[in-house]
Order: structure tokens, then C-alpha cells, then sequence
């Protein structure tokens, strides 16, 4: 396939994200990365398991964590998840415009999210002295959570990255791949952060 | 070798070459080169601990320094000599091996080179900013997290940069594999060292993580103030221990996997037979690294994880000697009846089996959960290791160097005095490493600066050394023979040991396009088929047509340039806050050379049909 | 689907009838999704002391992942056999470690 072919956003098959040998490995590669960050967050997982009552005679998971906050960003990040399903399906379909704007959704959904988060952590820091240093949970609890959270900040810079580089010349197949992952990448964050807030939160509140 | 082309254009344009090259057989030199060089490091560091060891009460170095040693030996050993000489062999052989082009992703095979180079230099530095690492290459809480200076810092950024590097490397062997294999070629028709390497590399990235997890944690433990594996705010030391060895027990079968390989196909190139029990190879091969995860624990049967959990570690232990002695077996009976010739690849590989089996024996009675109490942290585990790493590893890197060595450079490896180096290693390494079995048993402490005189331990320590001494002349003669092979040795052509897979069917050195077309395979050892029924080479599966080639590029090495500035940032800002001027520079470099990666078209090349017809012409394609 | 004499406006047709099926599972998989979010929640707020409390969190947790992984990420589609493979590899270790880290630390 000669380059004009494939920055030619007239030209496009089925399964775009897959259609060239690139596309492929990249498909398979990112699939193959999220096996490994399964392994990195059951890490990060199993340490807070380990440490989670481990709070120093400060504070616990029990008067720490409200749940309101947690339902609002858990509905945040699951419609997140929805709405680049739908770029997805505007792709497949080649319509250009209606993924973008689908994918728009998503980071304003996203950094509502990192909103909340943010928040919920200066709150914990402020209100509850409750920090990275102050107990074992306090480090493992900031750092699961936070590392969720800067997988969501990375995410949010790449598709944004994405959207604006491709903004004038619109779907082909070398960029199709590369939104293709991006989407990905954002549904593995939706699935660790549905751990999360059973794990850290509904089970940190039942004791 | 490119000597002369090189002269021609210049040092410099070598030297830029080499930067920004994402050719695979180039990023094999660049591994060897490194690695070698590493490996000599740690090779000079074994001496000065087995100098320190020569005599009782000895005081040749310091003890402080002592503990630097062995920290260092270790570290540098698995994470920067055996690691990347095991790359520099993936990279060399596996596309050749599956008939492709180059691999996946040529552009991250640059990136994993020169993450794991700079890493590698970021622990290194440590030597001469005021102490190296100290406590042990297991790194253990709370002996880490007290240990005072930077030496431990040194040591979390010098891996977690060159552990990226290697998780990069991991996956794009996987992909490459799965996706580049050429028509013909099903997983059942895969030489034994792709298979390996495949396996492998499946190892590298479900371990890896586990390790860049712990390594953060020491990270912000040290440098942030968490509180990790500080008991006194109810941390707990012993995660580290785990995190470590669901890293490290994969990672002794990522080392060794490779290699019993290459081991594979030697012994069936040499022997002139196809391997003996090709599909139980195979099994063996996914199955050890299918254990190899659930194992761990054996390194921590002391610590107190109660006897259920002690049990169940030690019987999945044991169980991998099964797949192992098949492993052994099958080597034994692909020799058995075959036409065999013993070159210095063949030599070193029929050391391998007697060496490595005593090391698999003892690691059987190691497995023993009781028995471990008697044997735990004594230089009966460290003979037992050493008799596994390099009795296998090495060995095979050895074997495997000399087997390929036409392949990379166009050249083979001196034989007489591949022998000539052979003698003197296998020697000494049996005399090092044997009698430490019963240092242990006797008592003696893995990890002691020095021991004392009148309890029987001179004339055994006194053995050791005399050995390490033998295998670094080994070494030397080694080196010697690459030095002769390259300046007086003459060309050979693609095929020199009269070979049975994709990698001999090609030119040595290959083009940088390796197939001017790509090969139809056949069947297992497809080359041989060919061979078998009297064709010269390959029958190729496509017409001659224009080649996709990847650009060279810069950006891999700028983007661990910038990680190397930010982790001297993250390790300093400790003491003053003005360092992290160097985490902003770096990370700066870093991000912005992957957002021009990602914001910049790179769409590669094309090889034009008339430019392949030239050098069919000029013999390239044989 | 292969048929010969299909048109490229029929093919087109075709693909595009395909993802508003696959689209409209997936509508049906988020809102399984947000039920089991909101019976999660109504669990731990509404404070049901039982002690399949905490294996009922865990199993709506795990369905919601594979609806994500094989609607949402199309694992159920063709041509995800070594992803199927890989994430599985992945998972197994990740349960040995939760397992390891649940049990055998010190406490």
C-alpha cells in the first residue's frame, strides 16, 4: 500500500483501525500492554489490600470516604466510557465529524472526573489531615488512586492530542489505529476504576 | 564487517547511525556492545569479591565497599550484562528466524535500547557521586529504605528506566511473532529460540510490572515519605519481598528461556538432525513459564508464611524439574545417532546439560521447604545459582555467540581459539562454584564480608578464587578472538554451518531488508526441507516488488536522554529543591519528544525493485 | 457477506445495519452496567449486614469488567484470540498476587 493510499481518508474499509499491517500490531500490541498494566494494578491493588487497615490509629476507611462523591464520578467515568463507544461507532462508519465529537464528550466527561478527584483529595488533605505520609494506607490508598488518576490525565492528553492533529484532514488509515487504542486505553481505565470503587470505596465502607 | 564502508562516510556518521538507527540487526551490535561491556564491569567486581574472599580475614577492600560489590555484581549482572546479550540475540536472529522484515515496532526497539542503556549508566554513576547501591541486588526493606546516602536511589531509577525498556522490548517481540510471521510459517513450524523468545517474552510482560510497582514504592518510600515498608506507621516490608520475587523468579526463566533455545537449535544443527521432540519441546517450553509465575514464594520460605504456604510453593518447585528433564532428555536424544561435529558452539552447549543439571538438582533440594531453613542465605544457594546462570546462561550465551556470529557479522568466530577459551571457563567455573555448595553446607554466610580462620573454610574460598581467576581467562581469550576474528578472519558465505532455518537462507551479514523477498516456509526447519530436496534456497511467496522500510530516528534516544536528566532530578531534589529543575528538564525532553513522535507523520520508506535488482546483482541475494 | 455480486452501496449498507447491532448491545450493556453501579451502591448505603455483602460487590464488579472488555473493547469479535490469551496471562497473575497479598504477608 503506497503512502497516498493510506493517508487517503477516501479510502476506507470495514475495520479501519485494523486494515494495514501497522494497524494490526498496534491493535495487538496495546491489547498486549493492557495485559501487562493488569499485572501493574493488581500490584498496586494487592498492596492496598495489605495496608488498607493499616491507618496508624488515624484516620480509616470508614470516616474518610463519602460515598456521594464516588456514585457522581463512578457515573462520570462509566458514561465516559459510553460516549467513546459511540466515537468508536461514528468511525466504523467513517463519519468523521460526529467521532470527534463523541470523543469531546468524553474528555469533558474525563476532566470532570479528575475534577472530583482532585477535590475529593485536597478535602482529605485539608479537612482530614489525612496525606500520603501520615499512615501505610494513607501511601497505599494516594498511590492506587492516584495512579488511576494519572492514567485518566494521560488519557485525556492523548485523545485531545489525537483530536487536534487530526482535526483538518479527518479519518485515514494511519490515524484510525492510533484513535482505535486511544478508545481502548480509556475503557481499561473505566474497568480499573470499577475496582476501585468497589474495592477501595463500597468495601472500605463496609468494614 | 561496515569498517570500511564506515571510513568512508566518517566516525561521525557511524556514530549518528548507530543513534538513530531502528534497524534490528544494528540494535543486536548495540545490545552486545553494551551488554558485553556490562558484563565485563560485573566480571571485574565477581574478582574483587572473590580477591576479598581468597583468605580469612582478609581486608582488601572495605566492607562498606564489599557490600557495594555484591550489590552491584548482581545488579549489573541479570539487569545489564545477561538481559540485553539476551536481546542482542532476539534482536539478531527472531525476524530472520520468521522470515520478516525487521520487527513490529522498529521505532520502540530503538526506545527499549536506549531506556535499558541509560538506565544502566544511571546506576554505574553511582560509583563515583559518593557510593553504589549496598543492599544486595534484591534490594530488601527495611536494609534499603535505612540505607544511608544515594546509593539505593541510584539503584530504583537505574532499573525502573531500564525496566521500561525491557517491558517495551517484551511486547514488541510478541507482536512481532504473532503478526510478522512469513506464509508458511505456523507456530508448529517456529524454531525452538522463537519459541522461546515468544514465551519469554510473554514472561517479561506479566513480571515487569510487578517490579516498576515495588520500585515505585521504594521510590516514594525514599525520596517522597510514604510509608510503605516502614512498620513503625504500619508499613510492611514484606510486600517488597513479594513484589520483588513475582518479579524475580519470572525473570531467572525470561534469563534462561532464550537460551534453551538457541541450545535447541545448535544441538539440531550440529547433530544434522531434526530436534528430537519438536511439540514436547514446545510444551516444555510454555509450561515452565506457565510455573514459572506460581513459584516465587521458594525464595521467602523463611519468612514466616506458614507451612500450607511453604508446601504448596515447594511442590509447584519441584514440579518444574519436569518439563526441565524432559527439556534435557530430548537435547540428549536429538545428539543420539546424529552426525555430530563439535565446533566451540557445540562445545559449549554439551557443557551446558551436565553444569546445568546439577544446578537444577540443587535447586530441587533448595525447593525442600525444611531443608532450605539449613540452606537459606549460605553459598550453597549461591553455588546453586551460579550453577544455573552460568552454567545455562552464560554458557548459552557463549554457545550461542559463536553460533550467530556469522549471521551478525559475516565472519566466524575463531574455532581453535573458541576452544582455547572453553577449557579454562569450564574449568574454573566448576572450580568456583562446586566447592561453594559445601562452604554453605559447612556454614559459611552468602553476603559476608569476611570469614574467620580455623573453621575450614580457607582451603575452600582459596579453590574459588583460584577458579574465578580461570574463567576471567576465559573471558579474555574470548575477547581476544573477536579482536582476530574481526581484523584477519575472511568472509563466509550466508550459510557456513550448513543450517535448517529462515536465518541461513539469507546473505551474512543480511541487507538491511534481510528477504529481498519474502520465503515461502513449508514446514519444520524450512531451510532443510529445501535443502532436502536439492533446491539451493528459499522458494519465494511474493513477486520482487518495492520494500516498506521504517525511517531512523533521533527521538528514541532523546526520550531516555530525558529520563536519565530527571532521574538524577528525583534522586537529588532530597537534599536540595532546586534539583527538581532537572526532573522538569528532563521529563520536558522526554514528553516533548514523544508528542512530536505523535504529532509528526512517519509513514517509513520504500526500497524501489530496481535498487533490490542492483544488489541481486552484486550477489546480496545468493 | 462475500456474496459476488453485492454492490459497494450494498456492502456499505451491510457494515453499517452491523454496527447499529453491535451498537445497540452495547446501549443494552451500559445500562446493565449503571443498574449494577446503582445496586452496588444501594447495597453499602442502605448498610445490608450480610456476609455475602462483600462476594456480591465483587461478582457485580466482575460482570461489569467483561461487559466492558468484551462490548465495549469488542473482545467477544473475531480476531482476539492472543488478546483473549494475553489479558487471561495477565489476569491469572493478577489474581496470585491479590491472593498472596491477602494472605501470606505479615500482618
Amino acid at each position: 500500500m503506497s503512502h497516498d493510499d493510506v493517508l487517503n481518508p477516501k479510502q476506507m474499509p470495514h475495520d479501519p483501525e485494523k486494515a494495514t499491517l501497522e494497524g494490526k500490531n498496534k491493535f495487538l500490541a496495546f491489547w498486549f500492554f493492557l495485559g501487562g498494566e493488569t499485572v501493574l494494578f493488581a500490584s498496586l491493588f494487592g498492596t492496598y489490600l495489605a495496608l488498607n487497615r493499616s491507618t496508624a490509629g488515624e484516620n480509616t476507611p470508614e470516616n474518610l470516604f463519602g460515598l456521594e462523591l464516588v456514585f457522581i464520578m463512578t457515573m462520570l467515568l462509566l458514561t465516559s466510557s459510553l460516549t467513546s463507544v459511540y466515537a468508536m461507532y461514528h468511525m466504523k462508519n467513517h463519519d468523521f465529524k460526529k467521532m470527534q465529537l463523541w470523543l469531546g464528550i468524553t474528555v469533558a466527561l474525563g476532566l470532570a472526573f479528575l475534577g472530583f478527584e482532585i477535590y475529593e483529595f485536597v478535602h482529605y488533605i485539608h479537612e482530614y489531615e489525612f496525606t500520603f505520609r501520615s499512615s501505610a494506607f494513607g501511601s497505599a490508598f494516594y498511590t492506587l488512586v492516584g495512579f488511576h488518576g494519572g492514567h485518566v490525565l494521560f488519557g485525556l492528553c492523548w485523545i485531545v492530542t489525537l483530536m487536534i492533529r487530526n482535526s483538518k484532514r479527518g479519518l485515514n488509515l494511519y490515524n484510525a489505529p492510533k484513535f482505535y487504542i486511544a478508545s481502548l486505553y480509556w475503557h481499561f481505565i473505566d474497568v480499573v476504576w470499577v475496582f476501585i470503587f468497589t474495592v477501595v470505596y463500597l468495601m472500605g465502607k463496609v468494614g | 564487517m561496515s569498517t570500511a564502508l564506515a571510513q568512508n562516510r566518517g566516525l561521525g556518521a557511524m556514530i549518528w547511525d548507530y543513534l538513530t538507527t531502528v534497524d534490528h540487526k544494528k540494535i543486536a551490535h548495540l545490545y552486545l556492545v553494551a551488554g558485553g561491556f556490562f558484563f565485563l564491569i560485573g566480571g571485574l567486581e565477581a574478582m574483587l569479591i572473590r580477591i576479598q574472599l581468597m583468605k580469612p580475614d582478609n581486608d582488601f577492600i572495605s566492607a562498606g565497599l564489599y557490600n557495594e560489590m555484591i550489590t552491584m555484581h548482581g545488579t549489573t549482572m541479570i539487569f545489564l550484562a545477561a538481559m540485553p546479550l539476551i536481546f542482542a540475540l532476539m534482536n539478531a536472529v527472531v525476524p530472520l528466524q520468521i522470515g520478516a522484515r525487521d520487527v513490529a515496532f522498529p521505532f520502540l526497539n530503538s526506545l527499549g535500547f536506549w531506556l535499558f542503556l541509560f538506565g544502566g549508566v544511571i546506576l554505574n554513576v553511582s560509583w563515583f557521586t559518593g557510593g553504589a547501591p549496598d543492599a544486595g541486588w534484591t534490594n530488601y526493606a527495611p536494609l534499603s529504605t535505612v540505607s544511608p546516602g544515594h546509593g539505593v536511589d541510584y539503584y530504583v531509577m537505574g532499573l525502573q528506566i531500564s525496566g521500561a525498556g525491557t517491558l517495551i522490548g517484551g511486547i514488541n517481540f510478541l507482536v512481532t511473532i504473532v503478526n510478522m510471521r512469513a506464509p508458511g510459517m505456523t507456530y508448529m513450524r517456529m524454531p525452538l529460540f522463537t519459541w522461546a523468545v515468544f514465551v519469554t517474552s510473554a514472561l517479561i510482560l506479566f513480571a515487569f510490572p510487578a517490579l516498576t510497582v515495588g520500585l515505585f514504592l521504594m521510590m516514594f518510600d525514599r525520596m517522597f515519605g510514604s510509608v510503605f515498608f516502614d512498620t513503625a506507621a504500619g508499613g510492611n516490608a514484606i510486600i517488597w519481598e513479594h513484589l520483588f520475587w513475582i518479579f524475580g523468579h519470572p525473570e531467572v526463566y525470561i534469563l534462561i528461556l532464550p537460551l534453551f533455545g538457541a541450545f535447541s537449535d545448535i544441538f539440531s544443527t550440529f547433530s544434522k538432525k531434526r530436534l528430537f521432540g519438536y511439540s514436547a519441546m514446545v510444551f516444555a517450553t510454555v509450561l515452565i513459564g506457565f510455573l514459572g509465575f506460581m513459584v516465587w514464594a521458594h525464595h521467602m520460605f523463611t519468612v514466616g508464611m506458614g507451612p500450607i504456604a511453604n508446601s504448596i510453593f515447594a511442590v509447584a518447585t519441584m514440579a518444574i524439574a519436569v518439563p526441565t528433564g524432559i527439556k534435557i532428555f530430548n537435547w540428549m536424544f536429538t545428539m543420539w545417532g546424529g552426525n555430530i561435529k563439535m565446533t566451540a558452539a557445540m562445545l559449549w552447549s554439551v557443557a551446558f546439560i551436565p553444569s546445568f543439571t546439577i544446578g537444577g538438582m540443587t535447586g530441587v533440594m533448595l525447593a525442600a521447604a525444611a531443608a532450605d531453613y539449613q540452606y537459606h542465605d549460605t553459598y550453597f544457594v549461591v553455588g546453586h545459582f551460579h550453577y544455573v546462570i552460568v552454567g545455562g546462561v552464560v554458557f548459552g550465551l557463549f554457545a550461542a555467540l559463536h553460533y550467530w556470529w556469522p549471521k551478525m557479522f559475516g565472519k566466524v568466530l575463531n574455532e581453535k581459539l573458541g576452544k582455547l577459551a572453553f577449557w579454562p571457563f569450564f574449568i574454573g567455573f566448576h572450580l568456583t562454584f562446586f566447592i561453594q555448595h559445601f562452604l554453605g553446607l559447612m556454614g559459611m554466610p552468602r553476603r559476608y564480608w569476611v570469614f574467620l580462620e580455623g573453621q575450614g573454610l580457607e582451603a575452600g574460598n582459596l579453590i574459588s578464587t583460584i577458579g574465578a581467576f580461570l574463567m576471567a581467562i576465559g573471558t579474555v581469550i574470548f575477547l581476544v578472538n573477536v579482536v582476530y576474528t574481526s581484523v584477519k578472519a575472511k568472509k563466509v558465505s550466508g550459510d557456513p554451518w550448513d543450517g535448517r532455518t529462515l536465518e541461513w537462507s539469507i546473505p551474512s551479514p543480511p541487507p538491511h531488508y534481510n528477504f529481498t523477498q519474502t520465503p515461502l516456509v513449508r514446514g519444520l526447519d524450512p531451510l532443510w526441507v529445501e535443502k532436502s530436496e536439492g533446491k539451493k534456497g528459499m522458494t519465494p511467496a511474493e513477486p520482487l516488488g518495492d520494500i516498506h522500510m521504517p525511517n531512523a530516528s533521533i527521538l528514541p534516544f532523546l526520550i531516555s536522554l530525558g529520563l536519565f536528566i530527571a532521574g538524577f532530578g528525583f534522586i537529588y531534589q532530597v537534599d536540595n529543591k532546586a534539583w527538581l529543575i532537572l526532573v522538569f528538564l528532563g521529563m520536558g525532553l522526554t514528553l516533548g519528544s514523544m508528542l512530536t513522535r505523535s504529532l509528526k507523520d512517519d509513514l517509513g520508506h520504500h526500497i524501489h525493485k530496481e535498487e533490490l535488482e542492483k544488489d541481486l546483482e552484486k550477489g546480496a541475494g545468493e | 457477506m462475500n456474496n459476488q455480486s453485492q454492490t459497494p452501496q450494498q456492502k456499505a449498507e451491510f457494515e453499517r445495519k452491523q454496527h447499529k447491532e453491535e451498537m445497540k448491545q452495547q446501549v443494552i450493556s451500559f445500562a446493565l452496567m449503571i443498574l449494577f453501579t446503582f445496586i452496588a451502591f444501594g447495597m453499602v448505603l442502605l448498610d445490608i449486614g450480610s456476609v455475602f455483602l462483600v462476594p456480591t460487590l465483587l461478582l457485580l464488579a466482575v460482570v461489569q469488567v467483561l461487559f466492558q472488555l468484551y462490548y465495549f473493547m469488542h473482545m467477544k469479535n473475531k480476531g482476539h484470540d492472543m488478546v483473549a490469551v494475553m489479558m487471561y496471562g495477565g489476569l491469572a497473575v493478577a489474581i496470585l498476587t491479590i491472593i498472596t497479598f491477602t494472605t501470606i504477608i505479615w500482618w
